[in-house]
């Protein structure tokens, strides 16, 4: 929806618009996340809600120009609250032709297509697999399309400044950006100030980014291309102070709440991974919070070093992405044999082996749930935005230490990456998880390190020098109480069942499942994860347009909420989306015996609401005798089969 | 130290745990005497922490009344290492053997030691898989036949202090079990030492080895076959008519004592070298061409790696004032919505 509502002097139409999706996309050395990355920071700070997705390819430096080496940055902002970073592509920047290849499927018709002519030479053609230039052919012909000689204009502006060519073309992400802010009108404080302290002592290089910024900005004012800019006023989110934040940011940061609210320290062992690593180079730099960061030698080590640390009485986290989490089983197995709190964090990515390293998915839950020898139970959450992983990284930590346990948290590339507005909480609002660690013995026969808590089931957290409560863990079958080690075959199924009815019991100490929409009715929709989202906004629709379809957003995994089963019930229709082959499906079916349906993708990518508007209509339509087990998203718009797709 | 401790022995260090070695296994004599040398230490009982992986060796924790941890194959050290860092406070000990720590644990044992964590790693080199049974090791000789390699092993072996001198360990010894008064003395050094001291002990393994370290414990042959280092002293041995020389082509040789050379023109210890080579020299004189060298082949002191993350923690405190929540949360680009 849009309407004129006046002409700017420059004789410059100006539109007020609700939401508005950008994508920047150019070569991985273009500074595309850069800028993308500013146009977050100044929407947010604007006021809008803002919803972000980038997308890079997995090697660092591809060969220039080529598809395998396009980098994209989406940005949806709006005037309402928002839950994901948009479907189509209102406006989309390309710096080069490879750029425009992989892109340009998800621009919307009449959309804006902004394109660095100057980069459309023969070569960058070919080197796209063109051939032919689409400046000039039908590629672009369904868009309002500018194109813009930005490397000229940049090395103009920044002219007189004595920079190489080289360092001068390095600054036109910042004209493209520049241009950007004049057609969204954008205040461009935000970006200077960053760029002010980011080249504070390169003031030539300062420099020449200001100019690249402002004439891009003038290109957009002056010429006579632009002929309309866009107004998004501030969205109505509710009251507070607020930031931009990422995922993994705030998994970081929720990690060093939990530790500065329990009053104790943090101990977080890594190996770097894609996408994970920025927990641990958050984490890095709050020494000054006492935490101990440990880069180790591999994961294995990182997640022994977790189960150590917790046995030295330390708030114990690992975190790593799939191929890690596989290599940190033995250890967990030992954090669940021992008994000690630690939380074990899995930004999931694409798979097997290697897989998308930078793209995401949910194919880790069955790994969570059962990947470990022998009865390994183990309780499972998952984090719905990247605000969520703030919240619910302490809730893993909080399970931990009350019930003596590795958690395992799931995130995703995603939400990992992905930003929106986070409303800063007060420190009243934290939940402080208390730490108890015995002083004495606790029974006449001395310290029993198995000796249970009656409800919790949870055994002594003794911190290791503690004076007369000297004891020996470890990974071999013990007797409950004494933790000596026993082999005997009551003993082992008692122990076996103990872990397993500690774990199902904390189902008492979770909160109950909760719904957005009817209580009962023909659908619901079961999500978990990174899906959140596109989720609530397909399902939020749906409701608007009158159709009986209520959505449940699953955070605790292992175990399920204790009214979940009986929730599935009151459905006619239950369908549960993920970005994996089904794997909650599987679960909810041999657990509830619920004929549930799966909406399935695999992709690397998240699900557009478009996609899951599609599966809830089929699904509400069709008698579920029609239906297969599994729905898919079919072949998006803008998927090239071809190798190197970006 | 403070002078209050109650007086520990060897009897305050046993556990209640039956010890389930096999009769005669070397093991037994490494246990007694780790037990003697632990009250010396003017450390109280609580304030130790024995880490081990999986293998015969591994039950040590078992049977040593302080904290202990019986981990899983090969990444004790990566346990101990997070132990250590996280206190300081305590005295850290890894017990290892060949498979668990050259083997499934050789990358954690490789970085454990260029890290320089404040750690003893005691390694019991039996020169076979004990628990599993009798397969050859990474120590194992060549050749070597064994359940797993009848027609003999094809490995070339690992020399363990070769491996932790070529990745700069800052202490280097080497002990056999029953030698009880030289391992005691060996054990105590490490206990003393800052930073990850790496202590190889020659094992019997009773019953799937034995006689394996023979040539170093016999009576009758030890002398010829052994040569104890002594700081400052030169390499002498059987019973003083033997030497050890660096010849022109500076490699080391055997010599005899005969009046032609003199003590000044052997090759002197010195354990403090900051340079490795004269350590390494001696821990790849193996026997039967040479005497092996046992006691403490490298002792040098460098900044531990718990001693300098604490370090930066300080300096991070002083730099920017111990953490502050409410300032973290609120950092970077904020806005009022109303
Ligand atoms: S198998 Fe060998 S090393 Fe193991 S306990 Fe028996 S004798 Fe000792």
């Amino acid at each position: 929806m849009s309407a004129v509502i006046d002409n700017a002097p420059a004789g410059k139409r100006r539109e007020s618009v609700e939401t508005v999706v950008v994508r920047f996309c150019g070569d991985s050395g273009d500074g595309m996340q850069l800028v993308g990355t500013q146009m977050t920071n100044s929407s947010a700070a604007f006021g809008n809600d803002v919803c972000t997705f980038p997308d890079f390819p997995a090697e660092i430096r591809a060969p220039v120009g080529t598809l395998a080496g396009v980098s994209g940055f989406q940005l949806c902002f709006s005037n309402h609250d928002i839950f994901t970073p948009g479907d189509e592509v209102d406006t989309l920047v390309a710096m080069n032709p490879a750029a425009l290849r992989a892109n340009v499927g998800d621009l919307k018709r009449g959309g804006t297509l902004i394109v660095n002519e100057d980069n459309f030479g023969k070569q960058d053609v070919a080197k796209a697999n063109y051939t032919q230039n689409p400046l000039e052919t039908d590629v672009i012909s369904a868009f309002r399309v500018h194109k813009v000689p930005m490397t000229r204009l940049t090395r103009d502006a920044v002219a007189g400044l004595g920079l190489s060519t080289k360092e001068a073309d390095r600054c036109k992400n910042f004209f493209s950006l520049g241009l950007v802010y004049w057609l969204y009108e954008r205040d461009m404080k935000v970006t200077e100030d960053y760029l002010k302290h980011q080249f504070a002592k390169k003031p030539e290089i300062l420099e020449a980014n200001l100019r690249a910024l402002r004439a891009g900005y003038n290109y957009g004012f002056s010429t006579e291309s632009f002929t309309v800019h866009y107004q998004v006023d501030p969205a109505k989110l509710p009251a507070g102070k607020y930031r931009k934040m990422t995922g993994n940011e705030a998994t970081a940061i929720g990690l060093v709440a939990a530790a500065k609210l329990a009053g104790r320290s943090l101990y977080f062992a890594g190996y770097p991974i894609t996408p994970a690593s920025d927990i641990l180079h958050e984490l890095s730099t709050h020494k000054n919070f006492g935490i101990r960061t440990f880069q180790a030698e591999d994961e294995i080590a990182a997640c022994a070093a977790a189960v150590g640390a917790a046995y030295a009485g330390e708030l114990a986290v690992t975190a790593s992405s799939g191929p890690g989490i596989c290599l940190k089983g033995e250890a967990m197995g030992l954090g669940v044999m021992t008994e000690l709190p630690l939380v074990i964090i899995d930004v999931q990515r694409g798979g097997p082996s290697t897989g998308l390293p930078t793209k995401t998915e949910q194919a880790d839950l069955l790994l969570a749930m059962f990947g470990r020898n022998g009865e390994s139970p183990m309780p499972v959450i998952a984090a719905a935005s990247p605000g969520d992983c703030f919240y619910m990284v302490q809730e893993a930590m909080r399970i931990a230490v009350e019930f003596m346990t590795p958690v395992l948290f799931l995130t995703d590339g995603y939400i990992a990456n992905g930003a929106e507005p986070w409303r800063i909480p007060d420190l009243s609002e934290l939940h402080k998880i208390e730490v108890k660690h015995p002083t004495a013995v606790n029974s006449e026969k001395g310290y029993l390190p198995y000796l249970r808590d009656p409800e919790k089931r949870a055994r002594p957290w003794a911190r290791i020098g503690t004076p007369g409560l000297e004891h020996r863990i470890g990974g071999l079958e013990k007797s409950d109480g004494t933790g000596h080690i026993n082999y005997s075959p009551p003993n082992h199924e008692h122990m076996v069942r103990t872990r397993a009815k500690k774990v199902a019991n904390i189902a008492n100490y979770i909160p109950e499942q909760t719904v957005i929409g009817p209580d009962s009715g023909d659908l619901l929709v079961l999500s978990w994860g990174g899906t959140y989202g596109a989720v609530r906004s397909a399902t939020r629709d749906a409701q608007e347009a009158g159709k009986s379809v209520a959505h449940a957003h699953l955070r605790y995994l292992n175990p399920f909420p204790k009214n979940l089963g009986e929730m599935l019930k009151r459905y006619e229709k239950v369908l549960i989306p993920e970005l994996n082959m089904g794997q909650l499906l599987t679960l909810i079916r041999y657990k509830f015996l619920v004929d549930a349906r799966g909406l399935n993708k695999i992709k690397g990518k998240p699900f557009l609401v478009s996609e899951v508007a599609a599966a809830l209509d089929t699904i509400l339509t069709q008698p579920l005798s029609e239906l297969p087990t599994h729905l898919s998203t079919g072949a998006g718009r803008s998927e090239d089969l071809g190798e190197a797709g970006g | 130290m403070s002078t209050d401790l109650p007086v520990l022995t060897p009897k305050d260090f046993t556990s209640d745990q039956d010890v389930r070695w096999c009769p005669r296994c070397g093991d037994y004599s490494i246990l007694a005497q780790m037990k003697k040398v632990l009250p010396t230490l003017g450390i109280p009982r609580e304030k130790f922490v024995f880490v081990s992986g999986i293998g015969c060796s591994s039950r040590f924790p078992y049977y040593v009344n302080t904290y202990g941890f019986h981990s899983i194959h090969g990444r004790a050290p990566a346990i101990a290492t997070a132990i250590k860092m996280a206190r300081r406070d305590m005295q850290v000990w890894v017990i290892t053997g060949d498979g668990d720590a050259l083997s499934i644990g050789g990358n954690h044992l490789l970085h454990v030691i260029r890290r320089n964590v404040d750690l003893k790693v005691i390694l019991f080199n039996n020169q076979i898989y004990g628990l599993t049974k009798g397969q050859y090791s990474p120590t194992s000789p060549l050749g070597k036949k064994t359940k797993s390699t009848p027609m003999g092993s094809v490995d070339h072996p690992a020399n363990p202090l070769s491996v932790v001198l070529g990745c700069e360990a800052t202490f280097v010894a080497r002990s056999v079990d029953v030698d009880i008064k030289h391992l005691t003395y060996v054990l105590e050094r490490a206990a003393h030492h800052k930073g990850t001291a790496f202590v190889e002990i020659y094992q019997d393994c009773n019953v799937f080895n034995t006689g394996a370290f023979e040539f170093a414990t016999d009576k009758a042959t030890k002398s010829n076959n052994v040569i104890y280092l002594e700081h400052g002293k030169p390499l002498i041995f059987a019973d003083g008519k033997k030497g050890i020389r660096i010849n022109e082509a500076s490699r080391p040789e055997v010599v005899n004592l005969d009046g032609t050379i003199k003590e000044d023109d052997l090759l002197f210890h010195d354990e403090k070298l900051t340079e490795p080579s004269l350590a390494f020299t001696l821990a790849r004189m193996r026997h039967p061409e040479f005497p092996e060298p046992m006691g403490i082949f490298r002792a040098v002191e460098k900044t531990t790696y718990d001693e300098v993350c604490d370090d930066q923690i300080k300096a991070a405190v002083a730099a920017k004032g111990p953490g502050d929540l409410n300032e973290l949360l609120n950092r970077g680009d904020t806005w009022m919505v109303s």
